[in-house]
């Protein structure tokens, strides 16, 4: 459904826009129907880029991501766009006016989007929408962002893309912000929609909860893919050196942390067969399971030659 | 016993009424023990740690007594407790970045704090304790700008611990940090202890097994009152209490997949702590509550170091 292809993202940076920085460079993947994808990274791996890229909030600088093989840059009428894609952010105390009840966010969709439904089918399907979240209808409508709490608010913006029928969720850390007791509950309710067709991309910095929900995991760094595939062929079997030290400095219950260094191992990219290199810069070194370099001498031959 | 805490209210003042943030809380920390305090937001953490420091002008000390190294600490005296800030009690805080003064090269800064609290500055020992957390001593002749986040947050933590304080704080210290720097961190501060830099930690989180990591004990609270205390193996593998055993239940774990075990929440909020119930403050989000829950129960010791605030937790 959603494929990019040879994404990249220049910022100018500098005082005058004199320098560039690649937050980006050349990503590729896809996100099908009713699937899952986590985008993992730490600080400046360029995953919320891509979201924002993806959302059309950022530009593309070279690359294209297309939506059932239309170029989304190319769609003029961003509300039809909007209609089908729809993003949930971090920080949902800040996506809500203080001054309005917090279900304004509902009616301002039906302003927008479908201003000829009657006032008593629009409430009926914010109810069913709200259900679908397990929000209850009668606990949440009329109240006033203050008085709901972090994991209800997160939900009632989850309600609002689905109000609109989307088919893909751009989840940009969604449930850091939230408390432990409440973020299962938000994370369980994404392989729910999951389960209704919805394709999600879930981007976060916290590997188990990537684990967790997704079909499909891309590990990034500094804005290049380093490994992606399958979720158990990713975090079973770690081909890329990165994915492996990640894998050992997360804090786990019932294992302490070691001091045992990750161990050397040959780079997969260079150690699997030529005709494995199926997409640029990745070899497939088992079915649906896609390594980059590991930064190898290998790579620093061919670069000179 | 390096700290000892009695029953410990601090509450904070509000235009309607007052906010019972941490309503009766008795434990101990004993020399060389890090201890880790989690909880969620709203459960009282911050506000045990900010109190142990000082009390800002919203919140007033009710009651309850803390005991330091045998000496109490005047919590609600200001100027009283700089006796024990810094020397007996420090902080790290949690935005590291901005605790330090952008105008000032590190090497001064920390003079002029050494020197405010009528120190010396040992040029020779802080070289020493910046290469002990991995920091060259150039750090010292460069401004905080031209540090990166890590680097300035070992700086903080090197600067807190200079005069060996009886009792460090590190309130939500990992929080920002990403994944690998977080690790290092962690061990920075189980280093500080062997090294005997300072004789004991309360490692305030979010972050259950983070702390785990690294603590001896951990601690959880819940709606302004303690849970459970317990060694941090037996927290996390044979927790007592009804909400740390939900907690852990609803923590993924790397390798936990939603298809082959779905992970439950606990339902419910925790109560407002402006009126908060009488009697157990989780007995309406409580799978096991009954009668007697409505009264509160005690913060008693069911085993050696186990203590557990919960009538079925025998």
């Amino acid at each position: 459904m959603l494929k990019l292809d040879g994404v990249s993202k220049i910022y100018r940076v500098g005082a005058f826009g004199g320098r560039e920085l690649k937050a980006v460079s050349d990503v590729g993947f896809e996100v099908g129907e009713g699937e899952v994808v986590s985008l993992i990274g730490e600080s400046g791996s360029g995953k919320s880029t891509l979201g924002r890229m993806i959302l059309r909030l950022a530009s593309v600088s070279s690359g294209t991501i297309t939506l059932d093989g239309r170029d989304i840059s190319s769609i003029k009428d961003r509300k039809e766009y909007y209609r089908q894609v729809q993003g949930v952010f971090q920080d949902p105390f800040s996506c809500y006016n203080p001054v309005f009840r917090a279900d304004r966010v509902f009616s301002t969709i039906k302003e927008q989007y479908f201003p000829r439904v009657g006032a008593d089918e629009w409430r009926t399907r914010v109810e069913a929408a709200l259900e679908s979240v397990r929000l209850d209808p009668g606990n949440v409508l009329g109240k006033y962002p203050h008085q709901l709490s972090g994991g209800q608010l997160q939900r009632m913006l989850i309600a609002r893309a689905v109000l609109l029928d989307i088919r893909l969720l751009v989840a940009d850390e969604i449930i850091s912000m939230l408390d432990v007791s409440t973020r299962i509950d938000v994370l369980n309710l994404l392989a729910d929609l999951r389960a209704r067709g919805l394709g999600i991309l879930f981007v976060t910095h916290d590997l188990s909860l990537g684990n967790y929900v997704s079909d499909r995991t891309v590990v990034l760094r500094k804005g290049k893919i380093m490994e992606m595939g399958r979720t158990d062929l990713v975090f079973g079997n770690p081909a890329h050196p990165y994915t492996r030290s990640l894998l050992a400095s997360v804090p786990r219950l019932h294992a302490k942390w070691t001091d045992a260094v990750v161990e050397e191992v040959p780079c997969a990219y260079h150690e699997a067969p030529e005709d494995s290199r199926t997409r640029p810069g990745l070899a497939e070194v088992e079915n649906d399971h896609y390594v980059a370099c590991a930064g190898c001498a290998g790579s620093k031959i061919k670069e000179t030659a | 016993m390096a700290l000892n805490v009695t029953d410990l209210r601090v509450y904070y003042r509000t235009l309607r009424g007052e906010v019972k943030a941490l309503d009766g809380v008795t434990f101990s920390v004993a020399d060389r023990e890090i201890m880790g305090l989690a909880g969620e937001s709203g459960s009282g953490k911050s506000t045990l740690a900010k109190s142990l420091i000082r009390l800002d002008g919203r919140m007033r000390h009710v009651g309850g007594t803390v005991e330091l190294d045998g000496a109490a600490m005047p919590l609600s005296d200001d100027g009283a407790m700089d006796e024990f800030r810094f020397r007996k009690v420090s902080l790290i805080p949690q935005y590291s970045m901005s605790a330090l003064n952008p105008t000032r090269k590190i090497g001064k800064m920390v003079g002029e704090l050494l020197e405010s609290r009528g120190e010396r500055a040992d040029r020779a020992e802080l070289e020493r304790r910046l290469e002990l957390v991995g920091l060259s001593k150039d750090v010292l002749d460069r401004y905080p700008i031209e540090l990166s986040g890590g680097m300035k947050q070992r700086v903080v933590m090197v600067v807190s611990t200079l005069l060996n304080p009886s009792l460090l704080i590190a309130d939500e210290v990992t929080s920002a940090l990403d994944v690998s720097s977080q690790k290092a961190v962690a061990t920075t501060l189980l280093g500080f202890r062997d090294h005997g830099l300072v004789t004991s930690m309360m490692v305030v989180t979010h972050d259950i097994s983070l702390v785990y990591q690294i603590a001896d004990t951990i601690m959880v609270m819940y709606a302004g009152r303690l849970a459970e205390k317990a060694p941090a193996e037996v927290l996390v593998t044979a927790p007592r209490h009804p909400y740390t055993r939900q907690l852990i239940a609803a923590l993924p774990e790397v390798g936990v997949r939603y298809e082959d075990r779905r992970l439950t929440g606990i339902p419910g909020s925790p109560p407002s702590l402006l009126k908060p119930p009488g009697g157990c403050r989780f007995r309406d989000r409580c799978p096991l509550a009954f009668d007697r829950c409505a009264e509160q129960p005690p913060f008693a010791e069911v085993a050696p170091g186990h203590h557990v605030a919960c009538w079925k937790a025998e």
